[in-house]
């Protein structure tokens, strides 16, 4: 017993920090032996970075790693797997064309007289499987078998390598069903009674009190700390993932509540009964001219989706939008420019900057697009409008003609909400606008946003972070597994806002 | 401060889309300098200019009509490889139209009735109509690509294969000789001292390059091109763009294969643009546009099928036999595609950085 209570994982005071952020700073870590152990956070709190640093992905820059009572340098991937470390990803990157065993074997196919020994490999395959007491046929192609089944060739491929004591599971739930996740957690159970030692990364914290031991918690790359699970309430869990201090209420309140005044009577914009099936329920919404609405909830809670049917990104099967009184009929990106309405996307990498581009080019882009193919803006034209809002939101880069992905990932921010900016709208969807930036830019974009509205323009505000939500918005709509649950106005009990949000009376 | 001054240039140099193409065009002239004697005379006969350079500039006009349009597709992230085939379609339109009496005649019987001004439809339709047909053609695959989300190879592919079959039944199979003057003079005419196609070549330039740069096309093809999720976020419709820079790309096919036609005087669906598209490919990258599609120049691919046409014309004046130029192109693919490699760049950034720095301390 003593025996497997040790520490297998050691890791402590781990930096880690890419241009323009801190992704972790000074973290510790333990793993035991024959435990779950779950990481929880919000995005960008650094749990993929840790993962990575022990899975030899990114190495840190600072900090000691010990496998087993031994100082380690993990180089590789190759390297950790050496160690003992084996990891199943958020994708399944199997091939689904292959049957289960090749896929289970691949790279390490038995060999008999210079060719694959199929017998031994589809043996070998059906005996792992039934180490995970999975009884399936091993000759099928894995395509044609239900996600949950190819999860577990998965993790049947990662275990599968010799002497794997710690197995990383990197978010394995989201793409499965109920049913199919307590597939997942027997089997998890059964490896642990057998001594592995799990990391499990999950967003659903209904299966961290289900099936951890032990919560690790992370925000904003810090470490908050590492509880026993059944010690951890709930709400306090939350609590510490998304991060609230009192304190820290400052000037923004006063100008958050002096300008709460200018908010105009009737509604700019108003959704009646607006949902889309699979994406969020139906749901009703006023926005006005002047007002900053704060979206809060869990990660796919359904923030992301309000904004995406809001802005035209996808077309609403239910209910409708009025704008200035007069109904909304064509949904898309465009069209929604053209009405003053503008969103500033969750994901920069992939929905926001053109990395290729210039930030002239960047910041010009919405403007060009609503004014259609032949009103061209004039090169001279451009410099100014890139100028202007170089100047406006401080956007640190040698000049308007730098390539845009070589800033850093504030500035980068800045210069897609000055490409929103620049079309002047009435309506500004900032979504997750302070992800993955430093401190400093964070301050300025929440109080950019407060300045905005003061200018009578309506912004929503959604944020994983609750602090920043209560800071800056008037009002703030709760949405809870794809709902929308109720709004909060004026002075806000956090509290009750966080039970709410949890959707827990504990 | 003078010389620093100067290698900050040098370093614009470097970096413009032109340098690698000119760079190999320039080699290529280099090379016939030394090995071919008379590479470089010019002569005067009967108020045109002759000699192998001329030569080069009228075979490549093709060439660099296709690369307008190809251009603008590899920017959009796709590829078009039926242009060879659309060609070969709007040439087979062209010559029916000249003549359609000629298809089911025998060669001996043609011969006897040619007459240089006769055209069975106005001339100005057997210009127009070609090309639309040729833009419809790009249409077919903007759409199939945009709107049918096929991949642009296997999109494109279709049109490949089916294409020259399409064009022999216009033709009924059969090669019909063009004896129309007016036509003629498109691939074999002469303006002022220089080929007439080189003319045709430089308005299709022109239309692509207002087009793209004179309005905010340009941009949008490029911005969809990197990212084409950014750009649907930013109100663009990345559709419509995909859908103009195929039709344009058939456009451009069919002003090549109306040039093709007539420089070979004989409507031969087997034979015209036969290998083009790979040409017109082959232009744009050495072009040095991404084949995963964004920043593209079109003067660059321009150059680039120079280098394709010098190459084979010094290798004609060489004597090399005409069977085994494919692999002398494949030799100019590997140079090209080396200095386009990430590697050699670096190298060449780490030249030029270091004759800088070097100034900097001194």
């Amino acid at each position: 017993m003593a025996e497997s209570d040790k520490d297998i994982i050691t890791m402590e005071g781990i930096h880690k920090s890419f241009p323009g952020v801190q992704a972790l700073e000074d973290v510790d870590f333990t793993l035991k032996r024959g435990e779950i152990h779950a990481l929880v956070g919000e995005n960008g709190a650094g749990k993929s970075t840790l993962i990575k640093a022990l899975t030899g992905v990114e190495r840190p820059n600072k900090g000691t790693i010990t496998v087993d009572g031994k100082e380690v340098s993990i180089r590789s991937p190759q390297h950790a797997q050496k160690l003992g470390i084996s990891t199943v990803y958020q994708e399944v990157n199997l091939c689904p064309n292959l049957t289960v065993a090749e896929n289970i074997l691949i790279g390490r196919e038995p060999m008999k007289w210079g060719s694959i020994d199929w017998k031994t490999m589809n043996a070998r395959a059906r005996q792992i499987l039934q180490g995970l007491d999975i009884d399936l046929d091993v000759t099928r192609t894995l395509g044609t078998c239900s996600v949950a089944i190819q999860q577990m060739a998965a993790i049947a491929r990662a275990l599968e390598i010799s002497s794997v004591r710690i197995l990383i599971l990197d978010e394995p739930t989201s793409s499965l069903t109920i049913h199919e996740t307590e597939q997942l957690f027997r089997v998890m159970r059964k490896l642990k009674s057998e001594g592995m030692a799990i990391i499990f990364v999950t967003h659903f914290l209904d299966q961290v009190y289900e099936v951890a031991d032990r919560i690790t918690v992370l925000r904003n790359g810090k470490l908050v700390g590492t509880y026993a699970t059944a010690a951890l309430p709930r709400l306090e869990l939350i609590t510490k993932m998304i991060g609230r201090s009192l304190t820290e209420f400052d000037e923004m309140i006063k100008i958050k509540l002096e300008s709460s005044k200018l908010i105009k009577g009737e509604a700019l914009l108003q959704a009646r009964g607006l949902g889309r099936i699979g994406t969020i329920e139906p749901f009703d919404l006023d926005l006005h001219a002047g007002e900053v609405v704060g979206l809060a909830g869990l990660l796919g809670s359904g923030r992301t989706e309000i904004a995406g049917l809001l802005f035209g990104i996808d077309k609403p099967d239910s209910g409708s939008i009025t704008m200035d009184g007069k109904s909304v009929e064509n949904y898309s990106p465009l069209e929604s420019l053209a009405r003053g309405v503008a969103l500033c996307p969750e994901d920069r990498k992939a929905a926001g900057i053109v990395a290729d581009l210039t930030v002239r080019e960047n910041i010009i882009l919405a403007m060009q697009a609503s004014l259609g193919w032949f009103k061209h803006l004039g090169l001279q034209k451009q410099y100014e409008i890139a100028d202007k809002y170089i100047e406006l939101l401080n956007i640190t880069t040698p000049s308007a003609d730098q390539t845009v992905k070589n800033l850093s990932g504030g500035n980068q921010q800045k210069v897609i909400l000055a490409r929103w900016l620049a079309t002047n709208p009435r309506l500004l969807i900032l979504d997750e606008p302070t992800r993955g930036i430093d401190v400093g830019t964070k301050a300025e974009i929440q109080k950019l946003v407060l300045s905005l509205a003061e200018e009578g323009k309506s912004c929503v505000f959604i944020s994983s972070e609750l602090e920043e939500v209560l800071r800056t918005s008037h009002r703030i709509v709760v949405l809870r597994d794809h709902e929308k649950i109720t709004e909060f106005t004026g002075e806000v009990d956090e509290h009750k806002l966080m039970q709410s949000i949890a959707g827990s009376e504990s | 401060m003078r010389q620093s001054k100067s290698s900050f240039e040098w370093r614009k140099v470097t970096e413009s889309s032109l340098f690698f193409p000119s760079i190999a065009l320039a080699l290529i002239l280099l090379f016939d300098l030394i090995f071919i004697p008379g590479f470089f005379n010019l002569e005067i006969k009967q108020g045109h200019l002759y000699g192998s350079l001329i030569d080069i500039l009228r075979n490549s006009v093709p060439i660099i009509v296709l690369a307008m349009g190809m251009t603008l597709v590899i920017a959009v992230g796709g590829i078009d490889l039926s242009v060879g085939a659309v060609m070969a379609i709007a040439a087979s339109m062209a010559c029916i139209m000249l003549n359609p009496n000629l298809v089911g005649l025998k060669l001996a019987d043609v011969t006897r009735e040619a007459d240089p001004t006769y055209s069975a439809t106005p001339l100005w339709a057997v210009f127009v109509v070609p090309l639309i047909i040729a833009a419809v053609c790009g249409l077919w695959n903007g759409l199939l690509v945009a709107y049918g989300k096929i991949q642009p190879m296997v999109a494109t592919l279709i049109l490949m294969i089916a294409g020259r079959g399409i064009a022999q039944l216009v033709t009924n199979a059969i090669k019909i000789i063009i004896y129309n003057d007016t036509f003629l003079q498109l691939g074999n005419g002469w303006l002022f001292l220089l080929p007439f196609a080189l003319y045709i070549a430089a308005f299709v330039f022109v239309i692509a390059w207002l087009l793209t740069r004179r309005t905010s096309l340009g941009l949008f093809i490029e911005s969809v091109g990197i990212n084409s999720r950014s750009s649907f976020f930013s109100g663009i419709d990345e559709k419509k763009i995909k859908l103009f820079a195929y039709a344009f790309c058939g456009f451009c096919a069919g002003v090549a294969g109306l040039i093709a036609v007539s420089a070979i005087r004989t409507s031969d669906a087997n034979q015209v643009g036969l290998y083009s598209e790979l040409d017109a490919i082959l232009a744009v990258i050495i072009g040095g546009t991404l084949m995963s599609g964004g920043r593209f120049s079109l003067l660059a691919s321009a150059i680039g099928a120079l280098v394709i046409q010098a190459t084979i014309t010094s290798m004609y004046a060489l004597g090399v036999p005409a069977s085994t130029i494919t692999a002398v192109k494949a030799v100019v693919v590997i140079v090209v595609i080396l200095l386009y490699s990430q590697q050699v760049q670096d190298f060449v950034q780490a030249m030029t950085g270091r004759t800088r720095q070097r100034e900097v301390k001194s």
